[in-house]
Order: structure tokens, then sequence, then C-alpha cells
């Protein structure tokens, strides 16, 4: 694979990246767009110009695009959607990527050698598949300094995947302060950011940063493998600029 | 009693017909149902009234192609089926958490989830423990020690804990508890079907989007008395053996990586992607989500697309082919593979298994032919199966599976019918029940939908194909060194998140 040196692999003619919404396009007079979202991704308020989508919440179903009677909501190929801050993700606009800016200062030596301990919380296993996808040999994580180890001890960090249930948040909270400081947090998917489909389930806690402070949103559900790697590798390099 | 109703694959039948009887009968019905080789295809509460609490049980008969339903209502407890039934050994303890109705003498009763307990459409607030956090069994004695894993693992894996009794490198006991994984999907289903309720059922098991999402969309569509066109029936078809075959093969891969055969790791790890990717092609999502939806389907499939499915398809089977026969032509591969976590076919039989696991049991068991549903009916799959129950059969049924998928996806594509995708299905029959059996790829996934006095959903119960195997690991490993786990595993690759629900 030539990327992220050359061009990135092709994605399938349909595939859903960045939600886009077009404020111009959209006539404020039905609130459609917010019925039929199923995790209330939307908001349409009287201070806004137009709809707001939280792509943390998105779960890219295109019920939006859709539903909307003037076509204000579309889905662009763009795959870079990861953000360091969550409000990043509440998007008005168009395709263009979100620029990472990090929230706080994070030690440079994890900018050329990262490893991470997986927790998996109470999601599906779609995320858990697509970060597997990975370590593949056409992804090859590895060349980057990246890399997913066998135990806490070994980490700088994890990668939370699912809306982490009551069941998991202490597994969590372990695998976490057994990880030595200073340490990152990566949460991958609709349900580590806000929850996914079980936002608002009395057994989960609607994501990671409820638990655990979050360093990377990756959205998506899943999020592709490309979607994936273009957020630690976006991390990796404003960690690197930023020293 | 009379005999109650047999019923088809998604045929209802209205709550008022579904014999009720006293629970001593329908222990009786359930124990002899089983003697005679119907299976417990699902067990369930489906309600509190007062004191009583009313039991559900589907009894399938794989031999005749129909299930029988029956229920009764039970107050407090009643005589456990368990020992003299062991198909209903998890489906008791679910019971028993969900709805405090103790089966008196189950041998090992214990919450399956450390779920709170189930009040209608909120959940209890009573105390449920820390998920993970009881009695397992032990064994004592000189050298014996306890190997405990999970629920974090070392690799990126759903969670769970696996309690291991071994002498030296011999395991004796494998117990494993879930519900780690535990969010609420049932409890959330009632009052629907709402705009969340297909992406409940997409993400019942992520890696089961298609299968799962068919199996509650034959449901509603059972309920709504809507008609699903022939074309609709097709892609559906092609979703379900692609998503088997993105499964079967990635799981040939992680076999061989566990065994650290890295050839075919490396192969099927990328083969499993093209197929995956042939998925998206369809309806831009590798998991196949948005392609399955109530009344049909939610992407058609034009010319161009059936085009560009067939050019992956054929490269990866030609792929897949060479990739997997190196694991049958390397001696020290089936030195590893055989003899490996074996089940015999009465332990097979006992204790329930579906899918794959059957299969390599030698049991010929499959709902596309058993329970036959869709295209399925039209276009036939022949059974693979294999005798041994080993780590070779699991691995070869899979094999034999891959080839049998390629062909028909092969054939559908070549063969779509004209026709719409979709025909909105209205509102659903009140009052009446449904079961709706698919084969996914790891096996039998059951749903059972019951509708109110309204058309709302009232109560809807799924049993992932794991529900039933999860034990099959279990015994998989008795006197099998705990090196060998990893292995068995990986042969069975049973869902968390579709045991935990």
């Amino acid at each position: 694979m030539k990327y992220p040196a050359g061009p990135a692999p092709e994605l399938p003619p349909l595939f859903a990246g960045k939600p886009c919404v077009d404020a111009s396009k959209c006539g404020g007079k039905c609130s459609k767009c917010v019925e039929v979202c199923p995790t209330g991704a939307i908001s349409v308020g009287v201070a806004q110009t137009g709809p707001m989508l939280d792509i943390g919440r998105c779960i890219f179903c295109r019920e939006c695009e859709k539903q909307c009677p003037s076509g204000a909501f579309s889905f662009s190929k763009e795959f870079h959607m990861s953000a360091s801050k969550r409000d990043d993700l509440v998007t008005g606009g168009g395709a263009t990527p979100i620029p990472l800016s990090l929230t706080r200062s994070i030690p440079k030596v994890f900018s050329r050698s990262l490893k991470l301990r997986q927790v998996s919380a109470g999601g599906c296993n779609a995320c858990e598949a697509d970060t597997n996808v990975l370590g593949t040999i056409a992804w090859d994580l590895g060349r980057f300094g990246v890399q997913f180890v066998a135990s806490p001890r070994h980490a700088d960090g994890i990668l939370v995947t699912g809306p982490v249930t009551e069941n998991m948040k202490s597994a969590l909270l372990k695998t976490y302060e057994a990880v030595a400081s200073p340490k990152i947090v990566i949460a991958v998917g609709a349900c580590a950011i806000a929850g996914g489909p079980y936002i608002g389930h009395p057994e989960v806690y609607n994501g990671a940063s409820g638990v655990v402070p979050v360093d990377l949103f990756i959205p998506g559900c899943p999020p592709h493998p490309l979607t994936i790697l273009d957020g630690i590798l976006g991390l990796l390099s404003a960690i690197e600029k930023s020293g | 009693m009379m005999d109650p109703p047999n019923l088809m694959n998604g045929e209802v039948l209205p709550l008022a017909e579904v014999a009720s009887i006293p629970i001593a009968e329908f222990r009786e019905e359930i124990i002899e149902s089983v003697e005679r080789g119907a299976r417990i295809a699902a067990f369930f509460g489906a309600g509190r009234k007062n004191d009583m609490v009313q039991l559900v049980c589907v009894l399938a008969s794989d031999r005749h192609g129909t299930f029988s339903i029956i229920s009764t209502q039970v107050s407090g407890h009643y005589e456990s089926l368990t020992p003299v039934c062991e198909q209903a050994h998890l489906f008791e303890r679910e019971v028993f958490e969900q709805w405090q109705i103790k089966p008196e003498g189950h041998p090992w009763l214990k919450p399956i989830r450390f779920q709170p307990p189930r009040t209608g459409k909120t959940s209890g607030n009573g105390p449920v423990g820390v998920c993970g956090v009881t009695d397992f069994f032990s064994m004592t004695g000189e050298d014996i020690h306890e190997v405990a894993v999970g629920p974090v693992h070392a690799g990126i894996i759903e969670p769970g804990h696996f309690r291991f009794q071994c002498h030296g490198e011999m395991v004796y006991h494998l117990e494993i508890s879930l519900g780690y994984q535990h969010r609420g999907v049932e409890r959330a289903m009632i009052g629907g079907p709402d705009k969340r309720t297909i992406h409940y059922a997409e993400t019942l098991a992520g890696d089961t989007s298609v299968a799962h999402a068919v199996a509650y969309s034959r449901a509603i569509e059972s309920l709504a008395k809507s008609r699903v066109s022939a074309r609709s029936q097709v892609i559906r078809g092609i979703g379900q053996e692609l998503e088997r075959l993105a499964n079967h093969v990635g799981d040939m891969g992680a076999l061989a990586g566990d065994i650290g055969f890295l050839p075919t790791m490396s192969y099927c790890g990328r083969i499993r992607g093209d197929l995956l990717n042939a998925t998206a092609e369809i309806c831009g999502n590798r998991f196949g989500r948005g392609l399955v939806r109530p009344g049909g389907v939610g992407f058609d499939i034009d010319s161009a697309t059936v085009g560009r499915i067939l050019k992956r398809i054929e490269a990866a089977e030609d792929d897949a082919e060479s990739a997997i026969a190196l694991l049958w032509n390397t001696p020290s591969v089936l030195s590893r593979f055989e003899g490996t976590g074996a089940i015999d076919g009465e332990t097979c039989e006992s204790i329930g298994l579906v899918g794959v696991a059957a299969r390599a049991c030698g049991a010929e068991r499959d709902v596309r032919k058993d329970f036959s549903y869709g295209i399925y009916r039209l276009s036939h799959i022949p059974i693979s199966t294999w005798g041994t129950g080993d780590v070779f059969a699991r691995a070869f049924v899979r094999w034999l599976e891959i080839q049998q998928s390629f062909a028909f996806v092969k054939d559908q594509l070549a063969a779509l019918p004209a026709g719409g995708i979709m025909e909105p299905c209205g509102s659903l029959a009140p009052s009446h029940i449904v079961v709706s059996l698919v084969e996914g790829w790891r096996g039998e996934i059951c749903h059972v939908a019951i509708t109110d006095e309204r058309g709302r959903i009232a109560n809807w119960k799924i049993v992932d194909p794991s529900f039933h195997n999860w034990f099959g690991l279990a015994m998989a490993l008795r006197n099998q060194q705990i090196s060998d786990f990893p292995l068995c595993n990986k042969s069975f690759n049973l869902s968390y998140c579709g045991h935990d629900l």
C-alpha cells in the first residue's frame, strides 16, 4: 500500500465518508432530519443558521440524506474525519477536513513509537474487526511504529471501542490506570465517542470520555480502516508538530 | 394436551393460539420433544403479570422443518429441566437472571450477563453484583492450578472471562463468564419498531449484520403480511453468502495464525478484506449495514456493480483456493488441527450445538435447508459436514462452505430477477407471535417477536448461535493442553456481543 506517501486505497463508489450539511439548501421549514436521525446527531436551533450534525454521534445510516426534502445533507468521499476536540466533530459545513488540533500537550516521544492496549467495551465487534485489519500485511500498521500490545504495562495508551457498558467500566478504568503515565486514549467508532445506537441506554456510559479522558475521536459505524489509520497518523503528526 | 400447531419458519400465530399449559406439562413436552430429536431454539420469559411470569419455549424439529411454540405461567420457581435436558442449561440461567424464576435443582445456577432484572421496558434496580465476580467451578489437589484470562485480552478481541482448572498443561475444566458487552438491546426494542430498531438488529453482532437484519426483517414482514420481491430475496442471499465468505475466509487465516502458519494467515487476511469490499460495492459498507431493510433491500445491484463484484470474487476465489490448499498439504498444520478440541456427536446433540460447530460433528443441520427461507427455497445450497468434531473438522467444513458460497453468489449475480427492491411494510398484526430463523455464518439465528394489542413490539427475543455454542467450546477444551485454547477458541469463533445483547 502506497498510502500515506502515495494515493489512498480505492474506496467503494457508495462509500459514506464525512457527512456534509449545505445550510443554503435548508429551508428551515421542517425538522425532518432531526426526526429521522436514530441517534439524535442532528440539531436545528434558533441561534443557528442551519442544521448542525454531530459526526461523533452519526452512525452513517444516510437517513437524513434520504429524507431531507431539500437535499441539504450528503455524504462525501472524505475519509479524514478524526478530531482531538470533541466539539470539532459538530459540523454545519462541507467535506473540507477538520484540522486536528490537540487539546493538551502530549510528549513528543509517542510520535515515533506508540504501543496501544485495546479495550473492547460493549459494541458490536465491527470496530474491533476493522481495527484488526490494520494489522494485516497490506495495511501493516507496524511500519508507523504503532503496535497493539498484550499488556497495559507495555502500552503508551489505550484504544477504546464500544459505548462502555456498566459491565466494562471497571475493566476499562483498571486498564487505564495500569498504563504508565504519560498516556493517551483513542476512541474508535460512534459507540466509543457518544454511545452509537445505544446512546441513552441505562446499561452504557455513552462513550469512553464519560469514564477516561480522550485524546482522539475517530468517527464511523464502524470507521473504515483508512479512517482509523488516518486518525492515528493525524494524532502522531500533531504530536510531532506540537513538540 | 392437544399437539401445538406445527409452524413454518416465519409463520405468524395469534397469541391466543399459543398452547398455554401447566408447568408440569410444559416441562414434559420439552423433555419428550428433545428426546425425539427436537432442539430448544428459544426459551425465555415473555413478561410478568402480578406474580406470574410467562415462559415461552420454541421447539425446532430439523427433520420436519417445523417448530412448535408452547407457553406456561410460573411463579417463583419450578423444577429445573437442565438435569434431564442439557440444552436448557443456559436458557434457564437467563430466565432466572432476567425474571427471578428459579429452576429448582439446576446444577449451576448463576448469572450469565450480570444484568438487572427485567421489568418490561425499564430495567430494574436490583443488585446484580460486579460482572464476572462469582463463584467458579474449582478443583483442589496437588499441582492443580487455576488460570484466569480476561475480560480484557491480549489482542483486539471482545471482552469475556475464561477460568481454566488445570493440572500441569492439561485443562480439566473451562468455565466461560460473559456479560461484559451487555448493552440492553432486547429491552430497548420493546415498544418499537422505531427508527433505531433496524440498527439494533444490524449491531447485535457486527460481523453478522446481514443475517441478523434478515432475521429481524423477516419477522417484521410476516407480522405486517408484507411480501418481498424476488429481486430483494436474491440480493439478500448474495449479502448473506458474502458475509459467510468474508468471515469463513478470515477464520481460515486466523486458524493458520494461531498455529504460526503465516502464509495462509497473510493471504486470508487480505482476501477477507476483498470480500468485505465486495459487500461494500453493493451498499457502501463493508459489513452490509443498510443493505437489508424490512420490505426488501436498501440498495439495488446494477449491471456495472454485478461486473465489479464478479471480478472481485472471482479473484478472491482463486486466491482463497490456493491459500487454503496450503493448509491441507502441510503435515505440520494437519498435525495441529487433527484431534484437537474434539467433540463427539452425542455431546453435540445433548448440548444442542448449531452451525459450523454442529456440522463439524457430522450433524446435518442448516437452517437454509431445514427451515428454508428466502432465495434458499429455490436455490439450494448443499449442507457441508465432516464427522470428526475437532479443529480440523471445523476448519474443513468452513472450506467446504466457502466453495458452496462462491458458487452460489456467482450463480445469483448471473440471474438477478427483474423487479423492485422495496415494498414498505404496513402496521404489525396485534397480539401475534412469529419465529424467524436464519442461518448466519456461525449458525442458527433465532428471533422471536411478540406484538402487543396495539401492534407494537411487546417482546423481542434474540438467540445468537453463540448462545448455543459457547458451552461447546468449554467442552472442547476438556483434556486439552491449555496452549491449544487459542486454536480451539478460533475454531468456534463465537460472538460475545451476540450472546450478551
